[in-house]
C-alpha cells in the first residue's frame, strides 16, 4: 500500500520489534545450551528444542537435566549457602540491587527473548513482565538489607528447589530467586521446558555481576527433572504451575520435613454491578483475560455481570473484542499474541468445542498457526463446566447476578480462590464485598495490578504461600530457634478399676454440646501409678464429620470483632482461673507433674491471644499506584489441630486460643496420653461465652483421627503439634482441597499468630 | 491558471456525511447514569501509547491525515490582518509541495482555520478558492462570561461574517453545579444561533472539576445538539489529555449508541508532537472507529503540531532528521 493508500484506510501496518540482537545473543551460545550449576554453563547433554510458538521455528536447544546434573545443582547450592547466608544484609542486598540494575541495562534484550521463546506480544515483556523482574530484585535487596533488624527471630531455611511455569518466564524466577537470595538461600531453579531462555540469560548475569557460585543455579528440562529437583535434598520447594502437578508435589514431599509454597490454578471472578464504568470495566477486562492470551492464574476468566446492565455490558465487550489486534507477537501493536504452545492450543479449542451451554462470541479470526481468537460465553449457568474449570485461554465465560449477597455466593463456589475483581463507584459496596471473597487477592476497580511490596498467591486450591511483600518472607524464612521433635509420649497403663465414686466419662464436645462419640467405644485414663482416672471418648471419622460441620456452621465467629473475641478470651480465663485448684490436680494426676505452672501458663497463654484478638493488625502497602494495597489478615477458616501430648492443657489452649482469637473456628484433638485437661475444659467453654461450634474437642488416636482431618475438604488448615510423627499421613491427605498443613513442635506466639492467618491483599486505587 | 474549489478535490475530503445531530430532549436519568472511573481511565491512557505504534509509510500517511484533521489556529490579541493570512497560506500549503508530491498528497490542506471574530474576513479572503472552512471562537471566548444576549449575538455576527464553524464555550458553572437544565438551554440556545454553520462545544475540562463532570457535561451537550465536543479553549492550565479524550469520545459512543447520530472530536491545547497526534489517531480509530478519523469528525486545534510533523515527513523521506528553518512558518 502507498501512502496515499494507506491515508484513506488507516490502517496500521507492520511494526516489528527487531529481533537481532536476542538472535545474536543465542548464537554467541551456538544455540546450545548447558545447565548453569556452580557459576558456570556445563556442556548440553541430552537436549530438546525450545521454539518460537508464534512462528513455529526452533530458537535453540536445550538440555535435558539428569539426575547427575540435579544433584550437582544441589550440592552446589548447598555449599554455596552458609557463606551466602552469612554475608551481612548489605553485602546480599548489594548483590540483589546489582542484579537488578543489569536486568534494566539489558531490559530489551529480555523482553525480546521472553517474547520469542514465549509468544507473548513485546508490549506485554517490554512493559510489564521485565520491568516487574527488576522491580522485585529492587525491592528485596531492600528486604535483605532489612533481614537482621526487622526480621531477628528468622533464619534462612538453606537451598530451595524451585520449579516455574512458561507463562511469565522471567517474572516468575524473580518471584522465586529475589526472595529466597534476599533471606540467605541458595537456589535451584528448572525454568519450563517451554521457556528457558530468559533464565539462561539470567544465568549470565548471575555470572557477570560476580554472584557467587552456586548461589543461583539453574536446570533445565522437563516434569521429570522437575521431580528430580522435588525429591532432591532441597530445604523448600516452590513451586508455581497447574493446580494438578501442585497436588502430586505435595504428595511427593509429604513427611519430607521440606517447607512448601504452591501458587496454583484459579477461575478468578470478575464482578461488575450496575454502578461501575461500564467501559472501564471493559478495558479492564482486556487486562484481566486478554492479557498474555488468557495463560495468567490470576485471570478474571469468570465474568459475573448484575442482570440489569449484562446486555449493555456484553454489547461493549464485544465491540472491544473486534477491536483486539491478533498476531506477530514480536509487533509493536499486537495485542495478542500466540499460545505457548500446539498442546495448549489443542487444550483450549477442545474446552470450547465440547461446550455446549450458552452463547458464544469470538473476535477474529485469528491467524493461522499457533493463536486463539478472543472469545467470550455468555448466558452459562454456574454448573457448566467452563464455569468451574481453569482455561487458561483467552476465553472468557460469564453469567448474571442480582444481589450483593447472590454474587458473594457465585464468586465463591469454586475450588480455587486466587484473585477476584470487583467493579463499582460505591466505595460502600466495593469495601463490603472485598472481605467476603474468598480469594487471595482483590482489585477494586483494576485487575491484574502486582508488585514487590504485595503479597501474591491464593487460597483453597489456588495453592498456598505469599510471593511479595513482607508477607512473602516467611515462605523463605525460619524460626531460628529450631526444636527437635520430641518422643512419642506414651499413656501410662494400670489396672482398669477407677477410683472415683461417681462415674464420670468425658463425652465429645461438638458445636457445643456434650456428645457421645459415634463408634460408641470409650478408652480408659491411668495415672502414673496405673491408677484409672476416668474414661474418654474414642473419636473417629464421623465424630470429625459433625466437628466440622459444627465449626462450619459457627461462620459467624469470623465476622465478630476482635474486641468481642478479646472479651470472650479473657473470659475462658477468668473461668478456668476459678477452677484452677482443680485443673492443677487434674494435671497432676494425669502426668505425676505439679500442674500449677501450666495452668498459669495457660491463664497467660489466654491473656496473650486476647489481647493479639484485636491488635494483629495488618499493613497497607507502598505499591507504586495512587491508591493503596491493604494487606488484610483473615482467619484460615476451620482448623484442625492435634495437640501436643505432654502439656495436656497448655497444649490445647494455646493453639485454641490463637485460633479462635483470629477468628477461626477450631476442632482440636485433645492430648493423647493426657485428654482429660481439655475435657474438663469443656465445662470453661460452655460458661463462657464460647459460642457454639467455635471450638470442637475431640479425644482419641491422633494417628487414627489425622488423616481424616486431612482428608476432610472443609478443613482450611491442619495443625499437628502431636509427639505421633504424623507429617506423611497429614501432608499426603491434606491434598484433596490442598489445605494448609503445619507439622511443629513448641509454637512461638508469631508463629500460631502467622498460621491462624491469611494475608488478603485488596488494591484500591483511587483519584477522582 | 488557479483552480476553483468545486474543481479541487482535496485529498482529504470525506464522500459522504453522516447527517447532522439534531439533539434530542434532555434526559437527565441517563446523564445520571454516566460514571468515569479516573484511576482506570488512566491506566487505559497510559498505556495506549505503548500498545499501538505506526511506522514508516504507515506513520508517514498517518500524520498526513493528522495534517488534514488541524484548525489551524491563532487566538491572540496581537492578531493582525498580517499575521492571519500568513496562517492562511500556511493551512493551503501545510507542508512543502516537494515533500507532498512524492508522497501523492498534493493539495493537502488543513482542516480548518481558526480565529477570533474580527479575523474571520480576513481568513475568508485569504482562503478564497481553497475550499478550507474559517471557524471562530465565539461567545465570549475564553470565559464565556459576558452577558447570555451577546454571546449568542457574537455567534449570529460570525455566522453573518461568513464563519463554516462556530467554537463556543460553555458555562463550566453550569457543569460544576449539576445544573444539567441550564447547561442544555444554554447549549440549545447556541446551536440555534449557529443555523448551518456547525458548533463545536467547548467543555473546558480542565476547569470542571473531575472526569464524571467531563462525561457528563459531554452528553448534554450532545443532547443539545453540538456538532463537535471540544476539550479546551487553548487557556485554560491543563487542556487536552489522553485521560480526558478518553472520557469524551467513550460519551461519544454511547450518544451514537442511542441516537445513531456522529459527533465529532476536538482536543484542543498541548498536542504539539508528532507522536502525540499519532496517539491520538489511535485513540479515535480504537474507540470510535476509522471513520472518526476524518475531519469532519475529528480536529486537532493546535498550532505547534505542524512544525513537528513536517520535520518528521521530511525525516520519512530523506531520512535525515531535519530543522525548523527548511518549513515555512505559519
Amino acid at each position: 500500500m502507498n501512502v496515499k493508500e494507506i491515508f484513506d484506510t488507516m490502517d496500521y501496518g507492520p511494526a516489528p520489534e527487531d529481533a537481532g540482537p536476542a538472535m545474536d545473543w543465542l548464537d554467541t551460545h551456538n544455540r546450545k545450551f548447558g545447565h548453569f550449576i556452580d557459576g558456570a554453563f556445563t556442556k548440553p547433554g541430552k537436549i530438546f528444542d525450545t521454539q518460537n510458538p508464534a512462528r513455529g521455528e526452533v530458537l535453540a536447544k536445550i538440555s535435558q537435566g539428569t539426575q547427575k546434573d540435579v544433584d550437582a545443582a544441589v550440592a552446589a547450592a548447598r555449599k554455596a549457602q552458609p557463606k551466602w547466608a552469612k554475608l551481612s544484609g548489605f553485602e546480599r542486598a548489594r548483590y540483589l540491587y546489582a542484579i537488578a540494575r543489569a536486568l534494566q541495562k539489558h531490559s530489551r534484550l529480555f523482553a525480546v527473548l521472553e517474547t520469542l521463546d514465549n509468544g507473548k506480544p513485546i508490549r506485554e515483556s517490554r512493559d510489564i513482565d521485565i520491568p516487574l523482574a527488576q522491580r522485585h530484585f529492587y525491592h528485596h535487596a531492600g528486604f535483605a538489607q532489612l533481614m537482621a533488624s526487622e526480621l531477628p527471630d528468622r533464619a534462612p531455611l538453606g537451598v530451595c528447589g524451585q520449579v516455574i511455569p512458561w507463562n511469565f518466564p522471567l517474572l516468575m524466577l524473580a518471584w522465586k530467586i529475589a526472595p529466597a537470595l534476599a533471606m540467605g538461600n541458595t537456589v535451584v531453579l528448572k525454568p519450563a521446558e517451554y521457556t528457558p531462555l530468559t533464565a539462561l540469560l539470567f544465568a549470565e548475569i548471575c555470572a557477570k555481576v560476580g554472584l557467587p557460585k552456586g548461589v543461583v543455579n539453574i536446570v533445565t528440562g522437563d516434569g521429570a527433572t522437575g521431580e528430580r529437583i522435588v525429591e532432591a535434598d532441597v530445604d523448600k520447594v516452590a513451586f508455581t504451575g497447574s493446580t494438578s502437578v501442585g497436588r502430586r508435589i505435595r504428595e511427593a514431599t509429604a513427611g519430607s520435613g521440606k517447607s512448601l509454597t504452591l501458587e496454583l490454578g484459579g477461575k478468578s471472578p470478575y464482578i461488575v454491578f450496575d454502578d461501575a464504568d461500564l467501559d472501564s470495566a471493559v478495558e479492564g477486562l482486556v487486562d484481566a483475560i486478554w492479557f498474555n492470551q488468557g495463560q495468567v492464574c490470576c485471570a478474571g476468566s469468570r465474568l459475573l455481570v448484575q442482570e440489569g446492565i449484562a446486555e449493555t455490558f456484553y454489547a461493549k465487550l464485544k465491540a472491544r473484542m473486534d477491536g483486539l489486534r491478533i498476531g506477530d507477537p514480536l509487533d509493536k501493536c499486537i495485542d495478542i499474541g500466540a499460545i505457548i504452545d500446539p498442546v495448549q492450543l489443542e487444550t483450549i479449542s477442545a474446552l470450547v468445542a465440547n461446550n455446549s451451554d450458552g452463547e458464544i462470541y469470538q473476535a477474529g479470526p485469528a491467524p493461522a498457526g499457533c493463536f486463539y481468537p478472543p472469545t467470550l460465553i455468555t448466558g452459562l449457568t454456574t454448573s457448566a463446566k467452563l464455569m468451574q474449570e481453569e482455561i487458561f485461554g483467552p476465553v472468557l465465560v460469564s453469567t448474571t447476578f442480582r444481589t450483593p449477597a447472590e454474587v458473594v455466593e457465585v464468586a465463591n463456589n469454586t475450588r480455587y480462590g486466587l484473585a477476584a475483581t470487583v467493579w463499582t463507584e460505591n466505595i460502600n459496596l466495593a469495601l463490603d464485598i472485598a472481605p467476603k471473597l474468598v480469594s487471595g487477592i482483590v482489585w477494586i476497580n483494576a485487575t491484574n495490578l502486582m508488585d514487590a511490596a504485595a503479597g501474591f498467591g491464593g487460597v483453597r486450591e489456588s495453592g498456598f504461600g505469599r510471593e511479595g511483600g513482607w508477607e512473602g518472607l516467611s515462605s523463605y524464612t525460619k524460626p531460628k530457634k529450631q526444636i527437635k521433635a520430641p518422643a512419642q509420649v506414651k499413656p501410662f497403663t494400670g489396672d482398669g478399676a477407677s477410683g472415683s465414686p461417681i462415674d464420670r466419662t468425658a463425652k465429645l464436645y461438638i458445636g457445643g454440646k456434650q456428645a457421645r462419640p459415634d463408634g460408641g467405644y470409650s478408652q480408659m485414663i491411668y495415672g502414673p501409678k496405673g491408677h484409672a482416672l476416668g474414661e474418654v471418648s474414642l473419636a473417629n471419622r464421623k465424630d470429625i464429620r459433625n466437628a466440622v460441620e459444627a465449626a462450619q456452621g459457627a461462620k459467624g465467629w469470623s465476622k465478630t470483632t476482635g474486641h468481642l473475641r478479646a472479651q470472650i478470651l479473657y473470659y475462658v480465663a477468668e473461668n478456668l482461673a476459678a477452677r484452677q485448684d482443680e485443673f492443677a490436680a487434674r494435671l497432676k494426676n494425669m502426668t505425676g507433674k505439679s500442674g500449677m505452672a501450666e495452668v498459669q501458663a495457660s491463664l497467660e497463654a489466654l491473656f496473650t491471644f486476647a489481647a493479639w484478638a484485636d491488635k494483629y493488625d495488618g499493613q497497607v502497602h507502598g505499591v507504586p499506584i495512587r491508591g493503596v494495597a491493604l494487606a488484610m489478615k483473615e482467619p484460615v477458616g476451620v482448623i484442625g489441630a492435634l495437640c501436643d501430648d505432654a502439656a495436656p492443657l497448655l497444649g490445647f489452649v494455646k493453639p485454641m486460643a490463637a485460633a479462635i482469637a483470629m477468628g477461626n473456628r477450631a476442632v482440636m484433638v485433645a492430648s493423647e496420653p493426657f485428654p482429660l485437661a481439655a475435657t474438663d475444659l469443656m465445662q470453661v467453654l460452655e460458661t463462657s461465652d464460647v459460642l457454639a461450634g467455635v471450638v470442637n474437642i475431640l479425644t482419641g488416636s491422633h494417628g487414627e483421627l489425622a488423616p481424616h482431618l486431612a482428608a476432610h475438604n472443609d478443613v482450611d488448615a491442619v495443625w499437628s503439634i502431636s509427639s505421633t510423627p504424623l507429617a506423611n499421613q497429614i501432608e499426603t491427605a491434606s491434598t484433596g482441597n490442598l489445605k494448609r498443613t503445619w507439622i511443629t513442635n513448641e509454637p512461638s506466639d508469631a508463629d500460631l499468630l502467622r498460621a491462624a492467618t491469611e494475608v488478603k491483599n485488596i488494591w484500591v486505587p483511587y483519584g477522582e | 491558471m488557479e483552480k476553483t474549489a468545486s474543481e479541487t478535490r482535496l485529498p482529504q475530503l470525506v464522500a459522504e456525511h453522516p447527517p447532522r445531530n439534531p439533539g434530542m430532549a434532555l434526559d437527565l436519568d441517563w446523564v445520571a447514569r454516566v460514571q468515569a472511573n479516573t484511576s482506570a481511565i488512566e491506566r487505559r491512557a497510559k498505556t495506549l501509547p505503548g500498545r499501538r505504534s505506526v511506522k514508516k509509510a504507515h506513520q508517514a500517511a498517518w500524520l498526513l491525515k493528522a495534517v488534514s484533521c488541524i484548525d489551524l489556529t491563532t487566538l491572540s490579541g496581537d492578531d493582525t490582518v498580517g499575521r492571519v493570512q500568513r496562517l492562511c497560506a500556511k493551512a493551503r500549503q501545510p507542508v512543502r509541495e516537494d515533500i507532498l508530491e512524492p508522497l501523492g498528497m498534493s493539495g493537502l490542506t488543513t482542516g480548518a482555520v481558526c480565529v477570533y471574530h474580527d479575523m474571520i474576513a480576513p481568513a475568508i479572503d485569504a482562503l478564497q478558492g481553497s475550499g478550507i472552512p474559517v471557524a471562530a471562537v465565539s461567545t465570549g471566548f475564553p470565559a464565556g462570561l459576558s452577558p447570555l444576549h451577546l454571546r449568542i449575538a457574537e455567534i449570529e455576527e460570525s455566522v453573518k461574517a461568513g464563519a463554516a464553524e462556530i467554537d463556543i464555550v460553555i458555562s463550566r458553572r453550569h457543569v460544576l453545579t449539576q445544573d444539567w437544565q441550564a447547561l442544555y438551554e444554554e447549549m440549545r440556545a447556541f446551536r440555534d444561533a449557529c443555523g448551518d454553520a456547525h458548533v463545536k462545544a467547548i467543555l473546558a475540562t480542565g476547569e470542571l472539576g473531575s472526569l464524571r463532570n467531563v462525561a457528563r457535561a459531554s452528553l448534554v451537550c450532545m443532547m443539545a445538539g453540538a456538532d463537535f465536543i471540544k476539550t479546551s479553549t487553548g487557556k485554560e492550565s491543563v487542556n487536552a489529555t489522553l485521560p480526558v479524550s478518553l472520557v469524551m469520545i467513550r460519551a461519544i459512543r454511547d450518544y451514537l449508541d442511542a441516537t445513531g447520530y456522529h459527533v465529532g472530536y476536538k482536543p484542543a491545547g498541548g498536542i504539539s508532537k508528532a507522536k502525540d497526534a499519532l496517539i491520538y489517531l489511535s485513540l479515535m480509530k480504537d474507540e470510535l472507529g476509522v471513520r472518526w478519523c476524518q475531519p469532519d469528525l475529528f480536529r486537532f486545534g493546535a498550532s505547534s503540531l505542524l512544525g513537528d510533523i513536517e520535520r518528521q515527513l521530511e525525516h520519512h523521506l530523506t531520512g535525515a532528521y531535519s530543522a525548523n528553518h527548511r518549513h515555512a512558518m505559519g
